[in-house]
């Protein structure tokens, strides 16, 4: 029997890198979810006068898209989250994370917006406080304020209808 | 051209240890003596093969030929020569070419020093590395093929990661591989024993040899990787207990654990059963290895650039040759204790206790390198397992070890003297002691750490001397001739352990004493780190031939009395924009100036920079050395030679007292 | 870097000057508080740069970790403890921050397997000295009488 152990031990291990090949060792899951979004108060794109907070969006269930106009992966989302908001489905507010340049405001004129409004994270603080590591980072945050769940990385077509629409309808949106 | 003639020697090396593993395996177990025979030719044959499509590859990229995709994306036409040769193997799929090639050599190697083998067992041994070679090559040429080409061809390449652009990269693999491949040989000796059913002290005679070479590249390998890190990042330093760098010191602790389980097993003929598993251990462990660097399943700083296919083949492959492995260890494994009794103090008794202690470290370095792996593989959340866990782990577990270092040698096989080996290290204790009070007060402060460090690397120098001490009072003649008497076995291993002991004081005081400063220096600006002056004279751009430089100018002095200048550089890589830091290093024997340039910062010329006083580092790469030399001093031990030349191999039980 | 071409003059100019003949000036630390550049040094090597493939807080150069030393900088200025730091972290981050895992239910495994390792190799290695102690106490034939009736016990 004892000799039977090594092989019995490498089997478990072997279980577990197969289940390991198909997860991703970057996707670290944000410990916001079921919490209250943390509040912020930040000028809009386009207008320092105005500003945004979450508190604006009680009573809905909204989008927090946090992203920037260096962003690669951003601009393969763009499209779709153009679908999303022409569904008028789901509220989306923009966080224009780090965008030292101000490149955002030209950028959405020229490829149109897809935010009900954009919140203009310069230093990235807010992004710190909502644990964002990388853009695009998507947010689901329900009526009461509380985040429902975080998606990394660009939203296509396939994670909108398998992750979040789901998780929308959920939420009664 | 070329590339494809590259593809087709390695589908002609893969036929080919197609053929060295089957033929031969089969015709030892059906005694059939021609096919036996196949073995060593097609191994050698398969060597031919895979060195002509490395050949190829590499001529690939001296030629600059941006049609092959790998070379494209990791070369140049502005890389140095000598980087565009080594660029070979910084791919994924050049150093699994590497990788194969170096399992081919392995296998060359036991084809045409195994002329006293009885044949079924070279036929057997060369039967399964040919095995190995199968699944690599089958993996490189379905996955990872190297001679893909790019049409069209690219303009120029995206040049080789700049971090690869170093010494220490360039041989830091070769030797890697020569030592964790190398422990194919004994895993296929291990395979080999067991098939056959003669699981003997001649088996592990014969396996200890290429075992602790494999061990002394290993040592090699690592050692090099590490001295790259210590120079190439920037940060000064030298350890991180990142998953791949866990991957190659996995397989070296079970190595060390095996080459001293084999000496009992040569010795005494006991352990059979351990010896085996710890040799189809050592060689899991370097294969999973290649799997965690290769999957992605873990996140590094080193790993390459992952494909869930490569995981995929790579798991599918390990689980075949281990579990394999392991199901022949279970059902053929010896059954009854083998080998002499011995009492509770004994060469046996303190070698099997220094193979848990290793062990256990193994297990501790496994799981806390496997650990985010589990919890997330489980739905528990992501944790990190980064170096506080390890040093805080690995520390206490090794230090029993290391003092068992000190009294396995002197101590007698089956049954040894407490009292005696008191009496002989009682002074080597003493001054040990004393070392590890008084030593950190000529530093710089009492610290536990270092105080334990330099108490052990005291009492395994003193029991080194000790030993010698022994062997010089006994037996007749000059202390020159009695020296020269003495095997090279013994000198390998005090030699190795004399390593480990300069290893740890130069661990000890670099980690506890080191000091650094990062400062803003304007041009003309001077500051001070233990007792040393590094003025700023400012940096110059320059063009070097793949990248801009701007190299600055430190001047080291001491008292008013200059030591040297120094020229850190900042690179900017032209193909890759990547920015590096090229640290420039004073070093003698007890400590090392390290000067890295950080940002500029004004326009007037100040830059920040940070300067390093790294106290005795150097002994780090020195008991390394040591250690690397003592493995192929003990390699070399004559008894292996005269093994060589008889076909009979002795019943090594009469040994007693000996080397180990 | 990207400032080089525009400087090499300025650089060449500087560094031609000559400097011997003012009183050598000392050199500033980079930080405004080397005090808290040392302890956000000796905690930011416990934290990983959570954009690095696998770096410390510390040593990384990305951005966003420029960004955390910068906050975290600032809360040690306003008299934040190292745990209170901490919390600061895995509140928005999660326990993936640390590289020290903390000791929970989860963990306790991972902080105590070693312990259990080295508990049952010493326990292994206690019975086969037993053992062996005993074969060695026998008398060689009898030793051997022993080997051969285990093994036909086992073959049954």
């Amino acid at each position: 029997m004892k000799r039977w152990l090594p092989l019995v031990a490498f089997l478990v291990l072997v279980g577990f890198f197969a289940k390991g090949l198909f997860l991703n060792p970057r996707e670290v899951p944000s410990p916001l979810i079921d919490r209250p979004a943390p509040a912020f108060a930040l000028p809009l794109v386009g207008n320092d006068a105005a500003s945004f907070s979450p508190a604006d969006m009680r009573g809905k269930v909204w989008l927090l898209n946090v992203w920037a106009p260096w962003c690669v992966s951003c601009r393969q989302e763009h499209p779709v989250l153009m679908q999303i908001a022409q569904g008028g489905r789901v509220p989306i507010v923009g966080l224009n994370w780090k965008d030292r340049d101000r490149e955002s405001a030209m950028l959405l004129a020229r490829a149109g917006s897809p935010y009900l409004a954009v919140a203009e994270d310069l230093d990235g603080r807010v992004g710190i406080d909502y644990g964002v590591t990388g853009t695009p980072e998507t947010y689901v945050i329900d009526r009461e304020g509380i985040v429902r769940m975080k998606h990394i990385g660009p939203i296509s077509p396939d994670v909108w209808k398998e992750k979040l629409e789901p998780k929308l309808k959920e939420l009664g949106a | 051209m070329i590339p494809e003639l590259g593809h087709f020697a390695l589908i002609l090396g893969l036929l080919l240890a197609l053929t060295q593993s089957v033929l031969p395996l089969v015709g030892a177990q059906r005694g059939n003596r021609t096919l036996m025979a196949v073995a060593r030719p097609a191994a050698q044959g398969q060597f031919v093969f895979v060195a002509l499509a490395f050949g190829c590859l590499a001529w690939s990229f001296l030629a600059n030929d941006f049609s092959v995709l790998n070379v494209a994306r990791n070369s140049y036409s502005r890389l140095p020569e000598v980087y565009r040769l080594t660029a070979t193997w910084g791919s994924h799929e050049g150093s699994m070419l590497l990788w194969v090639l170096i399992l081919a050599f392995w296998s060359t190697a036991v084809a045409v020093f195994s002329r006293h083998l009885p044949e079924d067992m070279v036929a057997r041994v060369l039967g399964i590395m040919g095995l190995v070679s199968v699944g690599f090559l089958a993996f490189l040429l379905t996955t990872s093929n190297p001679f893909t080409r790019l049409v069209p061809a690219a303009p120029d390449g995206s040049d080789l990661n700049p971090l690869l652009q170093d010494w220490g990269m360039i041989l830091h693999p070769p030797m890697l591989y020569m030592g964790y491949v190398g422990f194919a040989v004994a895993f296929a000796f291990a395979i080999a024993a067991l098939l056959s059913g003669k699981l003997d002290a001649a088996w592990a005679r014969w396996s200890r040899p290429w075992t602790t070479v494999a061990w002394a590249f290993l040592t090699m390998g690592i050692v090099l990787g590490s001295w790259w890190a210590y120079r190439e990042l920037g940060w000064g330093g030298w350890w991180f207990w990142d998953p791949t760098e866990n991957a190659s010191f996995m397989p070296w602790i079970a190595g060390t654990a095996l080459i001293h389980s084999l000496a009992v097993t040569e010795k005494r003929g006991a352990f059979k059963a351990w010896t085996v598993l710890l040799a189809l251990l050592t060689f899991s462990l370097s294969l999973l290895g290649t799997f965690l660097v290769r999957s992605g399943v873990l996140s590094s700083v080193h790993a390459f650039a992952t494909d869930p296919a490569r995981g995929a083949f790579i798991l599918g492959f390990l689980a075949v040759v281990i579990g394999g492995s392991l199901v022949l260890y279970a059902w053929r494994a010896p059954k009854m204790i083998t080998g002499g009794g011995f009492s509770w103090f004994s060469r046996e008794s303190l070698l099997l206790a220094n193979n848990v202690i290793l062990v256990a470290a193994l297990g501790a370095v496994l799981l806390g390198t496997l650990y985010p792996l589990f919890m997330d593989a489980m739905g528990l959340g992501k944790i990190s397992v980064g170096p506080p866990y390890f040093n805080a782990v690995f520390v206490p577990l090794m230090a029993p070890a290391l003092f068992l270092m000190g009294v396995g040698p002197l101590v007698r096989w089956k049954e040894g003297s407490l009292p005696d080996a008191f009496t002989r290290l009682k002074w080597a204790l003493a001054v040990a002691v004393v070392a590890a009070l008084l030593l950190p007060l000529t530093v710089d402060g009492f610290k536990p750490w270092a105080s334990l460090g330099f108490f052990l690397a005291a009492w395994i120098t003193l029991a080194v001397a000790a030993a010698f001490r022994d062997r010089l009072r006994h037996g007749s003649g000059s202390t020159g001739q009695k020296l020269r008497s003495v095997p090279r076995g013994f000198w390998g291993m005090q030699l190795a352990h004399f390593g480990v002991a300069v290893g740890i004081a130069g661990i000890a005081v670099v980690a506890n004493y080191q000091s650094e400063r990062d400062v803003r220096m304007d041009v003309g600006s001077y500051a001070e780190l233990a007792g040393y002056t590094f003025t700023f004279r400012g940096a110059v751009e320059y063009d070097g031939p793949n990248y801009r430089a701007a190299r600055g100018t430190v001047e080291v002095s001491r008292n008013g009395a200059s030591i040297v200048t120094l020229h850190p550089e900042k690179r900017l890589y032209n193909a890759s924009g990547m920015a590096m830091t090229e640290a420039s290093v004073h070093p003698n024997l007890f400590r090392d100036i390290y000067v890295a340039m950080g940002e500029q910062l004004d326009e007037q010329g100040a830059w920040s920079v940070r300067l390093f006083h790294k106290p005795l580092i150097n002994w780090l790469w020195l008991g390394a050395a040591f250690m690397v030399v003592g493995g192929f001093l003990a390699a070399s031990d004559r008894r292996y030679r005269i093994a060589l030349r008889r076909s009979e191999v002795p019943r090594g039980l009469a040994a007693q007292g000996a080397a180990a | 870097m990207s400032r080089f071409p525009t400087l090499a003059l300025a650089l060449l100019l500087a560094v031609t000057l000559p400097v011997t003949a003012e009183t050598p000036k000392e050199a500033a630390p980079n930080a405004e508080n080397p005090e808290i550049e040392q302890r956000l040094v000796r905690l930011g090597e416990d934290l990983r740069c959570l954009v690095c493939q696998n770096e410390s807080l510390a040593g990384s150069k990305a951005e966003l970790a420029e960004d955390l030393r910068r906050e975290i900088r600032q809360q040690m200025k306003a008299g934040k403890s190292d745990a209170e730091v901490i919390d600061y972290l895995t509140a928005r981050y999660g326990d993936f921050v640390l590289y020290r895992p903390p000791f929970k239910p989860v963990t306790y495994l991972l902080w105590l397997g070693p312990l259990v390792f080295l508990g049952g190799g010493g326990l292994a290695w206690y019975l086969t000295l037993r053992r062996r102690r005993a074969a060695a106490a026998e008398p060689p034939d009898a030793q051997k009488l022993a080997a051969a009736a285990r093994l036909l016990k086992e073959d049954q």
